[in-house]
């Protein structure tokens, strides 16, 4: 009997109508697709992406070369030298992040005592050599230039979580 | 083309129906160009995503940009394939797919051979069709496009035969062999289509051309390897078949031959099962309408059915693919056969 049933429902084609109204339906409904170069998905503030040197707003660096920044890299992807600056205090005179090595766990910047080294929202900094990824102290405290907008914004809504 | 060379003379007349014929193909490409941005925006769109938008406003000029990236690619020829067949295997595919398109009426008298045996010249070019992808797969000289064209083969010869069984159903029906005969036969309203054929009451004749016509479009879609049968180019077990081995024009010239071909079905079965050009309702708003935006709706309608038995329906397997032609469709088209001939016999419909 429920081969009979089974076959007059094949004959009636009644699988292929069932996913055909689902189908229609499916047609009609919002798409959910981001045109992405065009348009962009909502990024959280703790985001953590391309790496930046923070300033305080007298232009002064933040950094003060502890180094626990490069100490706690699981990846070992910092390299940190220091010398005392002419005024006496203690500043860095190399800050490499080697790009292609850092897992972006975000150590670095929760390490950082002084909030120097963060990484910020921007994502899209492919290029085209791997020499390009090997970022210095220079590279690194312009994206702190061009982020610090983001950043401090993010870190300020981040900041009643901590 | 007879009618102008007599009509103008063997220089003129000739030119004419040349033209014409350029003329058919031109605007035949161009609405290919649409229906396959139609087949991949259905396809995307039942899947929740928006599919080509990117090229032209909502991508309408995808299929041009396709075009071009296919004719400015490098045709590479593997080392160890047969070169003048593996070139002729796609030239094949693609002028066949053009030639079965001469005897399609699309409205009255626009036509471009209107000969009295149309369905048989139909039927013997979609049957050489097989020989492009067997010559394909197998010039290609590697395992998948092999594999690909035996499948192919196999398939699309166990389904030609309940294709032409559901032909000669209508066939009896209409007892005439010239296409724009029979699209001429159902005019008048919707229920005189073959696939309703209300017209040859007090019998319910719509009990077999209703099942005839499920058939033909199951049938069409095997014939033109589309899913839920493309076996021959299931892109997880066979790459992409029997035309693994081809890149730019010459897989440009598959891909639009498949394509012809399945808006050939589509046209196919509006002519024979559709009404051909008819309006659905033989009165004013509709006979307004040239008789040719209704042929293009129905195959446009029959098309969006293919599109959407791609987006819905998981490919069968190729046991069960025989199965079905051989098992269910091939002795159900038989018994359609004799009855119809028992109905047509005892009603003198024709």
């Amino acid at each position: 009997m429920s081969r009979i049933a089974q076959t007059l429902r094949g004959a009636a084609l009644m699988d292929f109508w069932g996913a055909f109204g689902l189908g229609m339906r499916q047609l009609f409904r919002p798409k959910p697709t981001v045109n992405y170069p065009f348009e962009k998905g909502r990024l959280s503030p703790r985001f953590r992406g391309q790496h930046a040197l923070r300033r305080y707003a007298n232009g002064e660096e933040r950094c003060i070369a502890c180094k626990l920044c490069e100490a706690v890299c699981p990846a070992q992807a910092i390299t940190i030298e220091a010398e005392p600056r002419e005024d006496g205090s203690r500043r860095t005179t190399r800050y490499d992040i080697d790009m292609v090595k850092c897992i972006y766990c975000g150590f670095c910047q929760e390490a950082c005592p002084v909030d120097a080294i963060v990484e910020g929202p921007n994502f899209e900094y492919a290029t085209e050599t791997r020499e390009e990824l090997y970022y210095d102290k220079e590279k690194l405290l312009e994206n702190g230039d061009r982020w610090e907008r983001e950043i401090a914004r993010n870190l300020e809504l981040d900041a009643r979580y901590r | 083309m007879n009618d102008f060379v007599t009509e103008f003379g063997p220089v003129w007349g000739t030119a004419l129906a040349v033209g014409q014929i350029l003329a058919f193909m031109v605007v035949l490409l161009l609405s290919l160009a649409f229906l396959l941005l139609m087949d991949r925006k259905v396809w995307a769109a039942v899947q929740m995503r928006k599919g080509p938008n990117v090229v032209g406003a909502f991508g309408l000029l995808q299929s041009f940009a396709d075009f071009l990236k296919f004719v400015l690619k490098e045709i590479v020829i593997p080392a160890g394939a047969d070169r003048p067949l593996f070139i002729l295997a796609p030239l094949i595919t693609f002028t066949l797919a053009f030639i079965a398109w001469a005897v399609i009426p699309v409205a009255p008298g626009w036509v471009i051979s209107d000969i009295n045996v149309g369905i048989l010249f139909l039927f013997a070019i979609s049957s050489l069709g097989v020989y492009g992808i067997i010559i394909g797969g197998w010039a290609s000289n590697s395992k998948y496009p092999f594999l690909g064209a035996l499948r192919s083969a196999a398939q699309m010869v166990s389904y030609e035969v309940s294709i032409g069984f559901v032909i000669v159903t209508i066939l009896l029906m209409a007892g005439t062999m010239n296409l724009s005969e029979i699209v001429m036969a159902q005019g008048g309203g919707f229920w005189n289509w073959h696939v309703l054929s209300f017209d040859l009451l007090p019998w319910p004749v719509f009990a077999i051309t209703i099942p005839m016509f499920v058939i033909f479009f199951i049938s069409a879609l095997a014939e033109t390897n589309r899913p839920p049968f493309d076996l021959p180019e299931a892109e997880s077990e066979l790459v992409a078949g029997y035309q693994v081995e081809y890149s730019s024009t010459p897989y440009l010239l598959f891909m639009i031959g498949e394509y012809l071909n399945i808006v050939l079905m589509c046209s196919l079965m509006t002519v024979l099962f559709l009404g051909g050009w008819h309006a659905p309702f033989d009165v004013a708003p509709f006979t307004w309408i040239p008789p040719v935006f209704w042929f293009a709706l129905k195959v446009l309608f029959l098309f969006f059915m293919f599109a959407m038995v791609k987006a819905l329906v998981p490919r069968y397997r190729y046991d069960q693919l025989m199965r079905l032609g051989w098992k269910i469709f091939l002795p159900t088209s038989l018994v359609a056969v004799a009855v119809m001939g028992a109905v047509v016999v005892y009603s003198n419909a024709s």
